[in-house]
């Protein structure tokens, strides 16, 4: 059985110009000691997606509307706030996109530690600095005793990161959530970042979501990958096999408009550009929502009026478009 | 232009910031060495890629260059005249002949004025035509990067990033610059409209043959922007060379290290890469 399982999520955000679908049929599953990367542009619902498991969707505007969140059995939509901040921080953590921010600056690194273990344990005060001390040290943060009194503004972005996932994993959790964890980050200690988590999920045994814009950290992280899109998932695939054959105009879009790292005379040429906008979510295109920037989309097979379902194209491999790259014609030169 | 042809050439840039301490009475206690002894060159029509980690001294430099900070030592020779000995009426009519385009088209647009007045301002501050001729000029400019000129009486916030960083860059070409110091033009962008500025700063450098110095931590873009590269860290040059060789046979563990540490999309290389990246580990200590 799947350690969480989420069907047909749908959160909506009512404002005065109308109803967004930030998040409109949204399923996935992730397995205990995987990694589920959602990867997608400004504004596709994947952050608004991860706050929706963890119940921390500003309500009202937003609300889920349909849709079951299955987290070890138990539908998490169904809970109420009391009952959901059980769940929250002690089975299942989130780390956000900005260390600086998402810390306390007026409290000790020691007082923000030791409240996640007084919640949901009862530690006493020696146990939870003794603890507090252990978990520092997990996440490699040297002279761990000492720093444990320091304020937040004595740590680098990196080591203020490190806090936070130290906080996240406190109570063991089983599934850790990561909302842009590095794209703060410079890039070397992006990759430690990186490394540290997944060492901490293998030896948590957890189950890990990552949400990011950057496909090289899916690359790099994600055992499956679910590409999103206003509000939908358009594809989703085990990592390699979605970066060998991707099938969704969209996300072969998207990989084609990134600038490359390695090889001779990677500059020459252009970068392919998708042409105009994301759709505005308060009313989508009622077909598929990729139609209007598709190169493949045409009048005569219905992708402006009909949503196309995400079907498997191959074991595991699920896209949402009428023109996957391998249905598609060679176009007679 | 300098004896070898270059249109910029800067020799040992130094620029310190002085650290104040004490509360009622304040003194300099140290200062920060920012940029520590760079030496570069640009010729006409090429890019040269500064690239490094934040805190590297790369903005500081370019603003160093453009005069918007004033240097603590070192020469910054340009179209053949030395920047730093000149008077503050020559470095205003220098700098239509040098520009910069920002990295976030949200804060470095004025939110009231309009996009025409935008663009329109650098002509008016130097006094470039008429009203009329220069409403016609701000048209053309708008048409040129790819921005609808029928929009010119709307603000920015009527329209996306990438379309403000469009203004940001006709604003830039106002005044037929020879040089632009592009400070991570598109760090704030999303990658498919990243594409599209990358793709038109390069249309541009061709049609008018710009210079430009492109600032960015962002080692994959700036690769694909740069005839040059040069690396920094903590305020100096460790590495530079044509892009390729930079980017292909790094001389230097710092380099090396820098360039493994970029997750690339692709599954299989990440594996090697990953053994790479932990054997320099050492290089790289995190505060």
């Amino acid at each position: 059985m799947a350690l969480l399982k989420v069907e047909n999520l749908r959160t909506h955000f009512f404002t005065r110009e109308g109803v967004v679908r930030a998040v409109d049929g949204v399923s996935f599953s992730v397995e205990a000691g995987k990694t589920l990367g959602i990867v997608g542009e400004s504004g596709c619902g994947k952050s608004v997606t991860a706050l929706s498991l963890m119940g921390l969707i500003p309500k009202p505007p937003a609300r889920i509307v349909e849709g079951s969140v299955t987290f070890q059995g138990r539908d998490l939509t169904t809970l109420s706030d009391r009952e959901l901040e059980d769940v929250r921080g002690r089975e299942m953590a989130m780390i956000f996109q900005d260390p600086m921010t998402s810390l306390n600056p007026t409290l000790r690194i020691r007082t923000q530690m030791t409240e996640v273990l007084d919640r949901h344990f009862g530690y006493s005060k020696d146990d939870a600095r003794k603890r507090a001390v252990e978990l520092l040290e997990e996440v490699r943060i040297p002279r761990a005793a000492e720093r444990l009194d320091d304020y937040p503004h004595r740590f680098s972005g990196g080591m203020r990161q490190r806090v936070m996932i130290a906080i996240a994993i406190a109570c063991n959790p089983k599934l850790l959530i990561a909302d842009e964890p590095t794209t703060a980050l410079d890039v070397t200690v992006q990759a430690e970042i990186l490394d540290l988590l997944d060492d901490l999920r293998r030896e948590h045994e957890m189950g890990m979501i990552i949400i990011t814009h950057d496909m090289g950290v899916i690359a790099e992280t994600a055992d499956e990958v679910a590409v999103m899109y206003a509000g939908q998932i358009v594809e989703q695939a085990p990592t390699e096999e979605l970066f060998d054959n991707p099938e969704h105009p969209y996300t072969e879009a998207l990989l084609g408009a990134l600038p490359q790292l390695e090889g001779e005379n990677v500059r020459m040429g252009r970068l392919s550009s998708i042409p105009g906008r994301p759709p505005d979510l308060i009313a989508p295109p009622e077909g598929c929502r990729f139609a209007p920037r598709c190169p493949h989309a045409n009048q005569s097979d219905g992708c402006v009026e009909h949503l196309p379902e995400l079907r498997e194209i191959r074991p595991g491999h699920r896209v949402r478009s009428r023109h996957p790259a391998s249905e598609r014609e060679a176009v007679p030169a | 232009m300098t004896e070898n042809g270059a249109l910029l050439q800067v020799r040992d840039l130094r620029k310190e910031f002085p650290v104040k301490s004490g509360f009622v009475i304040e003194r300099v206690s140290h200062t920060v060495k920012a940029v520590d002894g760079v030496s570069f060159e640009i010729p006409e029509g090429k890019t040269l890629g500064l690239v490094g980690e934040s805190g590297s001294g790369k903005s500081t430099t370019g603003y160093c260059i453009l005069q918007l900070l004033k240097p603590t030592a070192g020469s910054i020779v340009f179209q053949g005249k030395e920047l730093t000995k000149l008077g503050r009426g020559e470095i205003r009519r220098m700098r239509r002949e040098m520009q910069i385009v920002f990295q976030d088209p949200y804060s470095s647009l004025d939110p009231r004025m309009t996009v025409g007045d935008i663009v329109a301002e650098p002509l008016e501050v130097h006094g470039v035509g008429s009203k009329r001729t220069r409403r016609g000029r701000v048209r053309e400019l708008l048409d040129v990067v790819g921005f609808n000129p029928d929009y010119t009486n709307r603000y920015p916030h009527e329209f996306s990033g990438g379309q403000r960083q469009r203004v940001g860059v006709a604003r830039a070409l106002a005044l037929n610059p020879s040089l632009i110091v592009c400070d991570e033009p598109v760090s704030a962008l999303d990658v498919s409209i990243q594409a599209q500025i990358l793709n038109l700063l390069k249309d541009l450098q061709r049609d008018f043959g710009l210079t430009y110095l492109f600032i960015s931590h962002d080692l994959a873009v700036v690769r694909s922007m740069s005839d040059h590269i040069a690396v920094m860290k903590d305020g100096q040059i460790v590495e530079t060379g044509p892009a390729d060789e930079v980017y292909e046979r790094p001389k230097e563990e710092y380099t090396r290290a820098l360039l493994t540490a970029v997750p690339v999309p692709d599954p299989r290389r990440m594996r090697d890469r990953r053994v790479e990246r932990r054997k320099l580990r050492h290089v790289i200590a995190e505060a």
